[in-house]
């Protein structure tokens, strides 16, 4: 009773505590910032692999379901059965996220909702809808087949609709976090929820996370089907994982090809938006982690080229293209080691003094835009041009106007590479905004290439004759560890872009609105940001290996996925691209 | 002859012939870390030219595998066995020795400017700031002058008289002062930027601007306004460099 009475009493006391909320509760052992951090770039890693694989899983469904080659069908099963496997995942670590922000940051995630409530039911609707779509697409594979295939089709089109509409949804929230619309100066709304939602850089990221989510899907597949090549007991199972991930690793170029551009105009867009922000990142403390970035991205582009190098091996007929090969690595080295090349260097002070500065007065020229953006549009070439030569390594153009084709598509390269080389040393003569506005016909150069050589291509080899079937699950083992690496590079570079992205914001939680007055209201050095993302990346890998020996064990005992058979493809047709 | 179709000697001549190249071409030599940085990627490169078919990659190794277990070889494996972990522990010895100068450092590009600064007790807006003094084109040439007596009277004896970075004092310092010549520097930033260098020096650095040392002393204390846009006129119009402009909004 009395022990009652003085509950009763306090009750009044409790109340009051728990209305004096504090604006920061401290994460046990880790603090909070790495809690958040470690769970979000989890969730982002996830969120990112199950709205990219589904984009080029439909995309593969529809091209079996048009030509009625079964192995289609097979291959954008599995895609969406590891989408699947990672769904639960991704919203358990979503849910978590959300928990750590109302827990430990909720003054901060009282103010969002402040402003973002009114998506919040929004999200919610199209994380069911995209649910529920998922569901009846995966397990309706066989029940909506035959001629009730387009049903199963538009289901796969409208996950994707979903998909994206979430991305868009939660784009707004971070977004609004770096360059925040919509509100007055002390940080309330003042009008429509929608000047908040297309702030400055909603659509640069929208389109860079789309592009960028894609390349991560097609790396993580292709890590899975390599992953399943070396661990697979028959050559049909290497053979079926070997083309599967040839796909992924396709896929996941075709997308890295425009990605670069992409960055650029999130790039620009965030300096435009606040040129303090974009000196932070480009010029000031992070711009080292463009020089790692560029590390990485070097070694996408020469694991990609690689990996097609070590395929051609599969092909009969592709030896007559290897003799492009030294070509093709010298000028991809080249523009690896201009786009690394810092342009405030690591030196003594010796050094310096022997430099006359900590500009190299030859090697600083390759440490500005134009440089770089010339070695990266020439990389691409170089990869297209690649990919060109695996394509018709085993096709002999039977058209007569072939030799005017051929002589078109080099013609457009030098073409484009005569623009990509003129517009990168244009740019040391004149003033940087003009300078910029050059990185705009340098992609137009490229992309027009890719477009005129594609555009002859296709018709130029269509009904081609073959001088072999390529010999799938015939490959390199080592091509299949590439394939392992390009996953885990292109996601270390995820988070560590993903932190230069959040970082430019510093002592902001909302830029400029709500200040960041947590104990960890530093931004952390470039050292310790890479290791943690390195243990996030090994602990994402860890779930997905998970995953795929989850995605192994439901098919054991079974000697058909799904239903229906896994289709055999060793020596498999050469009409797949 | 045949130790040249090696694929392995190859591999081994395109490694020596590019570091002679970087060591020995570029001038003055490259950094240590840019060296080191281009022969990794040398190295990629070469690795993935000699892996990229299985006959290269067989030929390749085979002189590999050769010295590792043909019987032989016996004496190779010997001098191997103790050359190399020589040359492992010479090189942690470098690397972990003391020297008599201070380690190398990452150096940011540029310091972040900050949105507004306080000069003499008012407020500047430092983004979208234009110099004010260009829109007097009547008065360019007098301002031109202005901005050259005054350089000459504070900047010359660090930056140099050729605007090079070269000056009398500049050898003492580290890092050294900046060069208006090189391409790099004024001609990558606005006008505003500048002002707020040049009026809140190293001292007035935001915390946000580390890691960046700086000895420019704070002119604001010693420069009018009008000044300070003065000389930034001269430092553009004598390196014949355009400073950046800002962006139309969106």
């Amino acid at each position: 009773m009395v022990a009652l009475l003085t509950l009763l009493s306090a009750l009044p006391a409790l109340a009051q505590d728990a209305a004096k909320e504090p604006a920061y509760r401290a994460f046990p052992l880790i603090g909070s910032r790495l809690a958040v951090w470690a769970i979000a770039q989890l969730h982002l890693n996830f969120a990112a692999f199950i709205l990219g694989v589904p984009i080029f899983a439909v995309i593969i469904e529809i091209i079996g379901w048009r030509t009625g080659d079964a192995q289609y069908d097979w291959l954008s099963h599995e895609f969406v059965k590891l989408t699947f496997a990672a769904f639960s995942t991704t919203a358990l670590l979503g849910a978590l996220l959300l928990f750590l922000f109302i827990g430990y940051y909720p003054k901060f995630w009282t103010y969002m909702t402040s402003i973002f409530f009114p998506t919040y039911g929004v999200y919610a609707a199209l994380f069911f809808a995209e649910t529920f779509t998922v569901y009846i697409w995966y397990y309706g594979w066989d029940w909506l087949s035959g001629s009730r295939k387009w049903i199963h089709v538009s289901l796969g089109v409208l996950s994707n609709v979903f998909g994206t509409a979430i991305l868009l949804v939660a784009n707004s929230w971070v977004t609004f976090m770096i360059s925040p619309a919509g509100v007055d100066e002390s940080g309330a709304l003042k009008g429509s929820v929608w000047a908040a939602i297309n702030n400055f850089t909603w659509m640069p990221i929208n389109i860079h996370r789309l592009i960028a989510n894609i390349v991560f899907g097609g790396t993580i597949a292709a890590a899975y089907a390599a992953f399943r090549f070396l661990g697979a007991k028959t050559d049909e199972e290497r053979a079926r994982y070997d083309w599967m991930g040839y796909i992924g690793n396709f896929v996941a170029l075709s997308a890295f090809i425009v990605l670069p551009f992409a960055g650029y105009y999130l790039g620009r867009e965030i300096y435009a938006f606040n040129q303090t922000m974009g000196i932070t990142m480009m010029g000031g403390f992070m711009s080292w982690l463009w020089i790692i970035q560029a590390i990485l991205i070097g070694v996408l582009f020469m694991g990609s080229n690689y990996y097609l190098w070590l395929g051609m091996e599969r092909i009969p007929g592709s030896e007559r293209y290897r003799r492009y090969v030294p070509m093709l690595i010298g000028i991809l080295a080249f523009g690896f080691m201009v786009w690394a090349t810092p342009r405030s260097m690591v030196i003594t002070l010796d050094e310096a003094r022997a430099m006359g500065g900590t500009h190299h007065p030859v090697l600083g020229f390759l440490g500005v835009m134009s440089a770089k953006n010339t070695a990266v549009n020439m990389m691409i070439l170089t990869t297209f041009l690649s990919f060109v030569l695996y394509r018709r390594a085993n096709k002999v153009s039977t058209k007569p106007w072939v030799g005017t084709g051929m002589a078109i598509q080099w013609a457009a390269l030098g073409l484009a590479a005569a623009v990509v080389i003129f517009f990168g040393v244009y740019g040391y003569f004149v003033e940087s905004l003009v300078r910029i506005g050059f990185s705009v016909y340098q992609v137009l150069a490229v992309l027009g290439a890719i477009f005129v050589v594609m555009a002859i291509d296709i018709p130029m080899f269509k009904g081609a004759r073959s001088t072999g079937a390529i010999r799938w699950g015939t490959i390199a083992p080592r091509s299949q560890y590439v394939l392992i690496l390009l996953a885990v590079t292109f996601t270390w570079l995820m988070g560590l872009m993903g932190f230069a992205r959040s970082g430019i914001r510093q002592h902001w939680h909302v830029y400029g609105i709500m200040r960041d007055n947590s104990v960890d209201a530093v931004t952390p050095a470039i050292g310790y940001a890479a290791n943690m993302i390195t243990v996030v990346t090994i602990a994402f890998f860890a779930l997905v290996l998970f995953i795929f020996w989850l995605g192994g064990l439901g098919e054991k005992g079974r000697a058909e996925a799904h239903g229906h058979a896994a289709p055999v493809i060793a020596g498999g047709s050469d009409r797949r691209p | 002859m045949n130790l040249f179709r090696s694929r392995f000697a190859q591999a081994v001549v395109v490694l020596v012939i590019a570091f002679v190249i970087f060591r020995f071409g570029i001038r003055p030599p490259a950094p240590w870390s840019v060296l080191t940085l281009y022969m990794a990627i040398v190295l990629l490169a070469v690795l993935i030219y000699v892996s990229s078919d299985s006959d290269s990659w067989r030929e390749f190794m085979r002189p590999i595998r050769s010295t590792l277990v043909a019987p032989d070889k016996r004496l190779a494996r010997l001098v191997l066995l103790i050359v190399v972990p020589l040359l492992f522990g010479y090189y942690a010895y470098t690397q972990a020795a003391a020297k008599p100068q201070a380690p190398p450092e990452l150096r940011a590009v540029h310091p972040a400017p900050p949105g507004s600064i306080q000069f003499r007790g008012k407020e500047i807006q430092i983004t979208g700031l234009d110099n004010p003094l260009r829109k007097d084109q009547a008065n360019f040439k007098k301002h031109f002058a202005a901005g050259a007596e005054i350089y000459i009277r504070n900047c010359v004896y660090c930056h140099g008289d050729n605007l090079d970075g070269k000056g009398h004092f500049a050898f003492g310092f580290n890092p050294p002062p900046a060069n208006f010549q090189d391409p790099g520097t004024i001609a990558m930033l606005q006008e505003a930027f500048l002002f707020w260098r040049i009026a809140k020096g190293g001292p007035g650095l935001p915390k946000e601007s580390t890691p960046w040392n700086s000895v420019m002393p704070a002119w604001e204390d010693r420069l009018t306004e009008e000044q300070i846009w003065q000389v930034i006129i001269y430092l553009y119009d004598a390196t014949g460099q355009h400073p950046r402009r800002w962006e139309s909004e969106h």
